[in-house]
């Protein structure tokens, strides 16, 4: 394996009593997207501008190509970064600001209006090259910002919430835009959202980070299954978490007792329980399986839950309705919305959760 | 809206209008007045007191040093008044909010105290009297002003702006040159303008300070206070007429970069 294209190494950034990031690590290899999500004032952004040379780290090592940057300048690195606020520059049309990169960098005229019209085109936004910024809609401008930032063909591309200012429609289109370019083009892009469902969409992997640590980095998929720790699963939503106390174990279970309930926990390699101890674990809502009838199934029986309705959300062909037990217990579970119709849902109705134990995740800290 | 206040508003804006600018029309209208003495009616229409003025080489004299003085100190004062304003956009740092207001202060000193300790400090190293004291002391007053209007531009521009210059490569002296500046020249010509316009127009310390080079308000001063003469009207019709057009000129070219960037957002 080639070495590792970005590297943080026990990077801590503090603004005045204030700690925004706190020994941050990770690696991150040539080639790949990656998604910083988290929730606001994570640390995403400013490990985003550290990148970038924006701000200067207080401790620890940032290397690019294995080389040490914490002391170059913005000017002196090249990490093109795509702005939230997308940062065009409104005294110039759309040509200038594609070209301005390749003028800072002393490219002389004519080969830099031959650069800028090749990715006026890739961006295929060369029909707007002579047009004001201001006479351009959200996702021409993004597209403008998107040619600015790569006409000077990086091998890391930094993204800062580029789409939060976008309507809906626009930003899938934008994703899609996003990921074809990444895979075309083979750099490194980082993307900075705190948005779920673009990081799960785009990244290859992802880094989830929390009051300015990481809480866990992995593949899209592990992070939906398998949140590592209580911070992750409650920040990946659609997780159901349950915290009690072991009252029993045995090799393939561990018994606990919650609130809402005796429930049954699958144990995890490396992480270690005694009777008394406290646990929490997180089930994910697709697998939590919705009955009318108490049900009698051998794995539904595992783990079962009264709950009365609440509410329930409505996207496309997936419902995720909302329960609570007596104890006050919230509970998502996700069904199909033509399942739903074999239920006769009415509100305050009684109605049952179980789910498998295999599908439960021990939760760290 | 109830018609009679609508109708009475407008009315009272008409008197206000007529309040302050009859005097002016007056004098205007008595610079074209073939009488000597400004009664009604009026005599026959005449050019005969620009004549008069074009012809004296001292009201040239004063309208050449009103003009050196009033670009010097334009450009000097907006030079001060850009870095006054870059440097509050830019940077924060303890006791900012002192520094602003020390930087705003000159206007607010009323003008006599302004005038009398610049003369005072003038004459002590020896600077007095010359067409550069009156460029000093107009630059200190007019600073303010340049820096405001530059100020105000510069809170209108996306923080970012400046970092993403950098983030393409452009060192601090390039995105200074190629975004900050670019941003900032409506308010910069507008800035010229205005600081222009009260240094034109500015008497009580011009008067202090300039020794023997009048500029032109010291030198109406000169002429009404020896007799009546409607000379005055003239050269106050012309005053009037390139001070308004400066502040006019100010407002259009902040004004219209303004609206033309919010139509876009």
């Amino acid at each position: 394996m080639s070495k590792p294209l970005v590297e943080f190494d026990n990077v801590i950034k503090r603004f005045g009593d204030f700690t925004a990031v706190s020994d941050v690590n990770f690696e991150i290899n040539r080639g790949e997207f990656i998604a910083i999500m988290g929730p606001s004032g994570c640390g995403k952004t400013t490990s985003l501008r550290m990148l970038a040379g924006l701000e200067q780290p207080d401790e620890g090592e940032i290397r690019i190509n294995g080389q040490r940057v914490n002391e170059l300048k913005p000017n002196e690195r090249d990490t093109p970064l795509v702005w939230q606020s997308l940062a065009l520059f409104p005294f110039l049309n759309v040509r200038q600001n594609v070209e301005f990169g390749l003028k800072m960098r002393g490219m002389d005229t004519n080969a830099r209006r031959i650069k800028a019209e090749e990715w006026l085109g890739k961006m295929e936004i060369a029909e707007f090259a002579d047009r004001d910024i201001s006479q351009l809609s959200g996702g021409q401008r993004q597209r403008v910002a998107l040619a600015r930032a790569l006409v000077t063909e990086p091998e890391l591309l930094l993204l800062d919430e580029p789409l939060s200012a976008l309507d809906a429609h626009l930003v899938i289109r934008m994703q899609q835009v996003l990921t074809r370019l990444q895979r075309e083009l083979g750099i490194t892009f980082v993307y900075v959202t705190h948005s779920q469902s673009e990081a799960f969409a785009m990244a290859d992997r992802v880094i989830i980070m929390g009051h300015g640590e990481v809480a866990q980095m992995g593949e899209s998929k592990e992070i939906y299954r398998n949140p590592k720790t209580k911070f992750v699963a409650e920040f990946v939503g659609r997780n159901n978490i349950i915290s009690g106390t072991v009252t029993k174990i045995n090799k393939e279970i561990i018994y606990m007792d919650a609130p809402a309930g005796e429930f049954q926990v699958k144990p995890k390699k490396g992480i270690y329980f005694k009777k008394g101890d406290a646990i929490s674990f997180s089930v994910s809502a697709d697998f939590v399986n919705l009955h009318s009838k108490r049900p009698t199934g051998p794995t539904a029986r595992e783990n079962i839950v009264k709950a009365t309705l609440i509410s329930e959300e409505f996207i496309g062909s997936v419902v995720t309705l909302f329960l609570e037990t007596e104890d006050g217990t919230e509970f998502k579970t996700q069904v199909q919305e033509r399942e739903l119709n074999k239920i006769d849902l009415k509100s305050s109705q009684q109605l049952y959760l179980s789910w498998a134990t295999r599908r439960t995740h021990i939760l760290e800290g | 809206m109830d018609k009679t206040l609508k109708w009475s508003l407008w009315v009272y804006l008409g008197l206000v209008f007529i309040f302050v600018f009859a005097p002016i029309a007056a004098s205007v209208a008595f610079s074209f007045n073939s009488q000597r003495f400004p009664t009604i009616p009026l005599g026959e229409f005449s050019l005969q007191w620009y004549a008069a003025i074009l012809s004296d080489p001292e009201v040239w004299e004063a309208a050449v040093t009103s003009l050196i003085v009033s670009i010097c100190s334009a450009i000097l004062a907006t030079i001060i008044g850009f870095c006054t304003a870059y440097t509050d956009f830019r940077y924060n740092f303890r006791f900012k909010g002192a520094y602003l207001a020390l930087a705003l202060l000159p206007p607010t000193i009323p003008l006599i105290i302004m005038a009398l300790a610049m003369l005072a400090w003038l004459s002590r190293i020896g600077a007095s009297g010359q067409v550069w004291s009156i460029i000093i002391a107009h630059t200190v007053l007019t600073a303010p002003f340049a820096m405001a209007i530059i100020r105000l531009r510069l809170s209108q521009m996306d923080e970012s702006l400046e970092a993403a210059a950098w983030n393409l490569g452009a060192d601090e002296w390039g995105a200074m040159r190629h975004v900050i500046f670019p941003f900032a020249k409506p308010a910069i010509v507008s800035a010229l303008c205005l600081t222009a316009a009260v240094s034109f127009d500015e008497f009580a310390v011009a008067w202090f300070v300039s020794g023997l080079n009048k500029t032109i308000p010291v030198m109406i001063l000169e002429i009404v206070q020896g007799n009546i003469d409607p000379r005055v009207n003239a050269i106050g019709s012309f005053v009037f007429l390139t001070s308004m057009t400066l502040v006019i000129l100010a407002q259009v070219f902040f004004m219209a970069k303004s609206n033309q960037e919010s139509k876009a957002v």
